[in-house]
This record gives C-alpha cells, structure tokens and sequence, in this order.
C-alpha cells in the first residue's frame, strides 16, 4: 500500500509539473508529507471523525470551523470541535514520547516521560473554553490575511491533566521568570525540519493559575491527534495558540517569549484603536491576552419558520476570556431592545455559560435574534464589528440568527 | 428470400436473444448481490492508515477562478499550503505583496522573480477586497420547519 502510494505520488507530481508547464515549488518536499488532493480525497470525516457540519476552511495546514447550531452541546465534543493547525500534524509514539521542561528562569532542567507526568502529578478536570484569537476574522473590513473564520473556531471540552504550577514547582522556577513558552512536535509546512511552526505560551501569572493544563485526556479519553495528542497545554481565556498542541518542551523564559507567532502583527493588535486600514508599527501593537466577551446562539438553527403563536426556546453559551459572563440579552428587533436571558454560572472558572429563554415572537414576518453577553466588569458584545486591527483578531460583535413566523 | 438470408437473420436473431439473456442473468446476479450485501454499491471509504498519514495537498486548480497565470498561480502558491488559503481571502495587489513578503520573510518561500508581477496581476484582479461595510447582511443557507419547539 505505502509502495503503490509513493509511486502514485511521484508520478502524480510530475505529471501536475508537466500540465502545469512549472515545477511545483517545494514540490521535492512536498513527496515526504503529502498526497496530492487529486489522488486522495482526505475529508476532516474520514480523517478525524468530525461532524458532516463542519466546514473546512483550509486542508493544508488543516483549519476547519464549527457552526453555531452544531456548538449546542454543554460539553463539546471532538467531532464539532474546530481545528486550527499552522503546520503537518506530527506522528507521536506516546511510549517514547519525552517532555524536557528548561529555560534560563528554570532552576534545572528536567525530562519526564507521559507516565511520570501522569502518575507523579496530581490530574485535575476543567471544562475550558478555547476560542481562537481569529475567530470572526471574516467580518473585517479592509479584510485581513489568513484563515477566515466566521463563529466556529470556539470550544468547551472537558480537559484533564496536570497543573502547569504544579510541574513548574518541580523543575523549580527563579524569580525572574516572565514567560512560559511551548514547542510542539508539528512540522512546517515548508518541510524544512529545523524550522519552528509556532511558538507560543502564556505569562508565567497565567501559566500558576489552577486551571492551566498540561492535558493528556479530552472529555475522558485520550486527546485526539488533531487535538494535539499525546499532551498539550491548555490555557483556557486566552486564544487557543497560547495553548500549544503535542507539547514536547517548555522553556521558563525570562523575557516575554520571542518564539513565531509571538511577534510582528501575529497574536498582536494595536494598543491604541487605529482607523481600518492602518500601518501599525510594531511597537505600538500588544500581545493578545484575554479574550473578549462573547455569545453564540446555538438554538435554533439560523433558518427556522415558526408557526404563528407557538413561542420559541432559544438556547447558547456566553464566555468572556479570563472573566465571568454577568448577563446575556436577547433582541428580535434589530437591537431597539434587549431582554436578560437566564444565564447560568459557569460549571468552573474559565468555562462557558450555558443561557436560554422563551421568546414571544409577536406577529407573522422576518426577524433577527440577536444575542448580546456582558462581563464582569460591565463590557457587553458590539452590535458591528469591532475594531479594526491588521490581522483581523477579536472580533466579538453580537451574534445574529434569522428567523420566520408564518 | 433465399435460405442463406433466412439462416443470416436466424443466427443474428439467435444472437441477439443469447445476449439479451446474458445480460438479464447478469443484472438479476448482481442485484441479488447487492441485495445481499448493499455495501457493494458504495464506494468503499478512503481510509487513511493512520489519521496522520495523508495531509492533503494540492488543491483542485479548479477552485481557482479562471484567468490569465491562474496554472503559474497555482503552481506557485500550492506547493507548500493548500489553494484553499489563496482563494478564502481577499486583498489589494500592495496586500497580496505584503503577503509574499512575509512568506519570504518567515517561511522560506524563494524570490519569485519575473513571476511575481504575474502573480500580483492574478490574486489582485481575481482575489480583491470587496466593500462589505460595518456589518453584512445575514445569509440564510436553507429555510426549515422547526418541528421541535421545545
């Protein structure tokens, strides 16, 4: 099979070289990893069991998004949980597989197997929200470069592992320690193996709260490759890239961590609100920490004709970064008013909140449902989109469903 | 009518009910099959031999719009990220530069020489922004009934 497999590869490559009148750049490269799409017809369905529902946004590196109505679970589970990957997904061997834990703020530097990580630490369960910084980006204007994410790239799993603070104080943590930063075992698309695909990580404040994991098992079981099986870090509130998948080193940095992806215009957004479309130089762009708050509708499906007189259940989650969700509002008719929805407490810090509430909807006709989370600290959801920045990041406008009564 | 025309038109006639027959047997065998088994009849699943085996690649140049350097744009930009990445997004020719510049930069894409300008005719004529406002109007993909109205 692999045999066949090469040699469909090789002669496929050359005969795209051959109609294409060009060589395939990388294309020498591109024989170790990939099959071109003509000759396999990989689906996120056949490869990682998704929902039919989700949408891929980009095969290589995979990005696939969920859709509001299919985020309707409490607990996400793996098949509608979307996937934002930057390079090749790696083939982990969870027997052999080593966690180096170093860094010029760590006291020593130390390796642990997966069974030292499971049976010397103490394991931990939250459910955790894990929204990435993109998600929304589609909405912008002047667009921004990249995938272009409309609401799915948000998810709530039950993570289990141990804690970041925990390891830390194993390997012993000197004062001046300002960043902890991840590598991953993903390739890069490129094929260049010593070239780093992302590199990313949390404030050491952020990596000694209770809730950041070092996770092997996802809702149970083993974490799904896609996910970043055998062990990742989760860093609920913040954008899901400070969460890295297939984690095989931490480095307790001294300085804010320097690694791709943690500089320039990725991950970052202007300090100061800029008009669309402007240049902004790098000193005036900051680090993406928490996210903002935000709300999906996640029942009804957008969509729905209603009959005359019935009233209708809606239903969805609220989360707000690092904060609580204080109060959901609902309007159907175009934001002129809003009514509170009951509004759950999370079932631990860091994970969404599940509301729902009966909705009258008057007469026959076209409506939009709008939905509107506030934080603690009294800061609601944008009706438009927010704004702009040069990759297109946090876009938390209200999320809208359309609906009929005939 | 002569008697070899006569036995012409018999053989052909015979010749005819014998495939006539034939194929009778054969579409009634292989409905019994499928009968039997309906698995058959699907194609059988593309199964990857770990999750991890096939990245896929290239993306059909089909999903690109059709004009001129559209093969030197796939050729190009196909080699190392899929086609999907060129085609969901949206730029000015200076935004589709800026965008080469940063692979260069930071993901080992080589000069593109006399190409490039090719290239920034394709993606800036093809792939440019389109106004789309504050906020868009919503897109309803399929109207349904909601039958559970809990």
């Amino acid at each position: 099979m692999a045999k066949r497999r090469d040699f469909i590869k090789k002669s496929t490559l050359a005969a795209f070289s051959t109609a294409l009148g060009a060589n395939i750049i990388f294309g020498d490269k591109m024989l170790a990893g990939y099959t071109p799409l003509a000759v396999e017809q990989n689906t996120p369905q056949t490869l990682f069991g998704k929902h039919k529902d989700m949408r891929t946004l980009n095969d290589r590196p995979w990005n696939i998004e969920a859709q509001a109505h299919i985020l309707d679970d409490k607990i996400t589970p793996a098949d509608k949980m979307f996937i934002r990957n930057n390079g090749i997904i790696p083939k982990p061997d969870q027997d052999t597989w080593v966690l180096t834990v170093e860094g010029e703020s760590a006291k020593t530097k130390k390796t642990y197997t997966l069974g030292e990580l499971k049976s010397k630490f103490k394991a931990y369960t939250y459910q955790l929200t894990l929204e990435c910084g993109g998600n929304g980006r589609s909405e912008f204007n002047p667009p921004a470069k990249g995938n272009q994410w409309t609401i799915g790239a948000v998810s709530c799993a039950r993570w289990t592992g141990l804690r970041v603070k925990d390891l830390l104080a194993d390997v012993g943590v000197e004062g001046d320690a300002v960043y902890l930063a991840y590598y991953g075992a993903d390739t890069h698309l490129s094929g260049d193996p010593e070239k780093v695909v992302i590199s990313r990580g949390v404030p050491i404040k952020k990596a000694l709260e209770d809730e950041t994991l070092l996770a092997y098992q996802m809702n149970g079981n083993d974490i799904p490759i896609a996910h970043g099986f055998p062990l990742r870090l989760v860093a609920g509130g913040f954008p899901a890239s400070a969460s890295g998948k297939w984690v095989n080193r931490l480095s307790i940095r001294n300085i804010v961590h320097d690694g791709p992806k943690m500089t320039g215009t990725a991950y970052r957004v202007p300090v100061k609100a800029v008009a669309p479309g402007t240049e902004v130089p790098d000193e005036e762009m900051g680090i993406i920490e928490s996210m903002p708050v935000k709300s999906l509708v996640t029942f009804p499906k957008s969509g729905a004709l209603i009959q005359e007189g019935q009233s209708l259940n809606i239903r969805g989650h609220a989360w707000a970064g690092q904060l609580e969700v204080s109060a959901v509002h609902y309007s159907i008719d175009f934001g002129s008013t809003w009514h509170a929805v009951r509004l759950e407490k999370p079932v631990n810090r860091l994970a969404w909140q599940h509301w729902s509430v009966q909705v009258n909807l008057p007469e026959k006709g076209y409506y939009e449902i709008w939905a509107r989370a506030t934080d603690s600290q009294g800061k609601a959801q944008p009706m438009v989109v927010p704004g702009w920045n040069p990759k297109g990041y946090l876009n938390n406008a209200c999320h809208r469903i359309a609906v009929k009564v005939v | 009518m002569k008697e070899d025309d006569f036995l012409k038109g018999f053989s052909v006639l015979f010749k005819a009910v014998v495939g006539i027959f034939v194929l009778l047997i054969l579409v009634l065998g292989l409905g019994w099959l499928a009968y039997q088994n309906p698995d058959i009849l699907r194609p059988s699943p593309q199964i990857a031999e770990t999750p991890t085996e096939a990245e896929p690649a290239m993306v059909a140049e089909g999903d690109f719009i059709e004009g001129e350097h559209k093969l030197l744009v796939v050729a190009n930009c196909t080699g190392c990220h899929s086609g999907k990445l060129v085609t969901q997004n949206r730029a000015t020719r200076e935004g589709w530069t800026n965008m080469i510049r940063w692979m260069q930069r930071t993901q080992n894409l080589k000069d593109l020489g006399a190409d490039e300008q090719k290239i920034l005719d394709y993606l800036s004529e093809n792939y440019a922004p389109a106004e789309q406002g504050r906020r868009a109007n919503l897109v309803v993909d399929e109207w349904y009934k909601l039958g559970d109205l809990r």
